[in-house]
């Protein structure tokens, strides 16, 4: 078992918290980078797809499991970003300028959706982030001078300093360069005053003001920086689906992500990852399976939503922590080998509730 | 000049008069305890000077300054620091974590800088982490340095706190009931920590609390309440033993009754 013997202030401020993180961080890199010289287009494609919901992932997890705001909305932050990117692009901006701007706009979109719903929080936010995912949505279809309406608009293939981005290994590395920068900035962002002030915000409103947080600053920046990273994911998601539909971006999408947050854990960035993995490779399970299941029931309408439905539901339920939440008792089972105990994964039970001023 | 001033402060919830026309100062480097029966409008006038409500009317100033219209997010700049009655931390934060967001007051990296974790970020946050550990050291809290405050005691929490609103570095301290669901050794404790808060780091403290030994050991001026009125002010022993205080707390006598 390891124990970190902390000797310099420098240590807790840095990411890696020992040479194993660094060590597996860096294998890890390792592999993603040589992943597309082993396996063929078809799982690079489908990994790039990963990457991509990864970022939306993260930008909503900063959101949702840090600043306690939730959002039915991201689809609509997704569809910004590639719409943004894709008419851009279309116009003859190169990509390496479409992207960023795509990531700036949507940032922007955010802050301006962040503003008037400051002063909601639960039910009423969701439903009021419903709301704008919808109304986004039908902006999709009627602007169809700029977004093509029902038509659809072909993304045109972007290229990075004279090199064509055309094949699925191409979206893969740009993606994968993204989802780095991305856990970057959170990861910076989590270690600094800001991040604090997030989860400060999350825990507490009442006492994060008196300690001289400013509520609706850190709210609307939390709702910029989160829907900026959704856009860069969208700018992504563009090139991967080729083209552009307006009903792409519904409210279905929006659960995905959300069903991203609650599935692979609350509160964490690995959680983010393991909940990306987890909605893209599902329908492909459910692809694979479909045929051998028995009754028919592989052939029923609707069996996809409704077992992403199941799994949030028995993940609520059961497992609050997510696939992180599982991976850390596992990895603490190991660590610990042989002397697991039942209640070493148990949280305690507070009776003293406060009551919130609120 | 009174470090704090409250000039003939009141509050209406609707139709009750929470706090009614109360002015009090308080002088630099005292201990001033609110006392006052359930109701008496304690934890309300805490919550005007951390501004969380609104005043109907009068003033509130510190150290000459006033700050009556200020927005509650930039009070602890301004140096006033406050504890909970029922504890306000962060429970999924680790007790480090939640004394380093009582630093916050005091950061002025810019966002960019934040998000790029540049040198300067890096630099205040190891200045940060040298004052918190500065007051983890003083309130003796380092075995729970990195243990999450749900997974806390009761007791151990109520610390926290006071470490809290002390890594906010403040000129006035409010504390409200730093007792209340404190074992009777706990209590003492937390009577020699306002001891230590006053002589050795300086700091003007404002307590709200039920518990008079502690009230006793502690204060060098109590104020009354009841019905958000004042009923006496003065040393403890002179305000303990003042007939409407006495009233307050025992009832009135049969004739005043009859």
């Amino acid at each position: 078992m390891r124990y970190l013997f902390r000797t310099d202030y420098r240590q807790d401020t840095s990411l890696a918290r020992h040479g194993g993180d660094l060590f597996w961080y860096g294998l890890l890199l390792i592999v993603m980078i040589a992943f597309p010289m082993l396996l063929g287009e078809f799982y690079v494609g489908e990994m790039g797809g990963v990457f991509i919901f990864a970022i939306a992932g993260v930008g909503l997890m900063l959101l949702v499991g840090y600043t306690g705001l939730i959002s039915l909305g991201h689809a609509a932050f997704l569809g910004i970003g590639a719409y943004t990117n894709s008419v851009l692009l279309a116009r003859g901006v190169p990509f390496v300028i479409t992207l960023p701007l795509a990531g700036v706009f949507t940032a922007l979109c955010g802050a301006a959706i962040g503003l008037p719903t400051l002063r909601m929080s639960g039910l009423y936010l969701a439903i009021a982030t419903l709301a704008f995912g919808s109304i986004v949505g039908t902006i999709f279809q009627k602007w169809s001078s700029v977004t093509g309406g029902f038509d659809g608009f072909a993304v045109p293939t972007p290229t990075i300093f004279g090199v064509g981005l055309d094949g699925a290994t191409g979206i893969y590395y740009v993606s994968l360069a993204v989802l780095i920068f991305v856990l970057w900035i959170s990861a910076n962002m989590l270690r600094s005053p800001m991040g604090r002030a997030m989860v400060a915000i999350r825990d507490s409103e009442v006492s994060a003001q008196s300690m001289g947080i400013n509520l609706a600053r850190y709210k609307a920046m939390a709702f910029a920086i989160s829907a900026g990273m959704t856009g860069l994911a969208g700018g992504l998601f563009a090139h991967y689906v080729r083209f552009l539909a307006p009903d792409a971006f519904d409210v279905l999408l929006s659960v995905q992500f959300v069903t991203i947050v609650f599935v692979g854990g609350l509160g964490s960035l690995h959680g983010a990852i393991f909940g990306a993995i987890f909605v893209r490779l599902l329908p492909q399970f459910i692809a694979i399976v479909r045929d051998d299941l028995p009754f028919g029931i592989g052939r029923l309408p609707g069996l996809e939503p409704s077992l992403f439905g199941l799994v949030l539901v028995l993940v609520i339920l059961f497992q609050p922590g997510g696939i992180n939440g599982i991976w850390l008792k596992a990895k603490h089972w190991f660590t610990a080998f042989p002397f697991k105990r039942q209640t070493s994964s148990r949280r305690q039970k507070s009776y003293a509730k406060s009551e919130r001023l609120r | 000049m009174s470090l704090f001033e409250a000039q003939n402060i009141s509050v209406r919830f609707g139709g009750i008069r929470a706090v009614d026309d109360v002015s009090f100062n308080v002088e630099k480097g005292e201990v001033f305890s609110i006392i006052g029966p359930n109701g008496a409008g304690k934890t309300t006038i805490f919550n005007l000077i951390s501004r969380i409500y609104n005043s109907t009317e009068g003033k509130l100033i510190l150290d000459g300054q006033d700050f009556t219209k200020t927005p509650p997010n930039l009070v602890a700049g301004m140096g006033i620091a406050r504890t909970f009655q029922n504890i306000e931390l962060f429970p999924n934060a680790t007790l480090l974590q939640n004394l380093l967001i009582g630093r916050h007051c005091h950061s002025t990296v810019g966002l960019f800088s934040q998000l790029a974790f540049t040198g300067a970020t890096r630099r205040a946050e190891i200045q940060h982490r040298e004052k918190a550990e500065d007051v983890i050291a003083f309130l003796g809290m380092q075995r729970y340095r990195d243990a999450l405050i749900a997974n806390l005691p009761y007791g151990v929490r109520k610390v926290v706190e006071l470490g809290r609103a002390l890594c906010i570095e403040p000129k006035l301290l409010l504390l409200d009931e730093p007792s209340s669901g404190l074992n009777v050794e706990e209590t003492e404790g937390m009577g020699f920590w306002i001891e230590d808060i006053k002589k050795d780091l300086g700091i003007t403290v404002i307590m709200v609390e039920h518990d008079m030994a502690l009230v006793n050991q502690v204060s060098d001026r109590v104020m009354a309440l009841n019905y958000g009125k004042v009923l006496a002010m003065g040393s403890p022993r002179d305000v303990q033993t003042h007939p409407e205080v006495v009233k307050a707390y025992l009832g009135g006598d049969l004739e005043d009754a009859a």
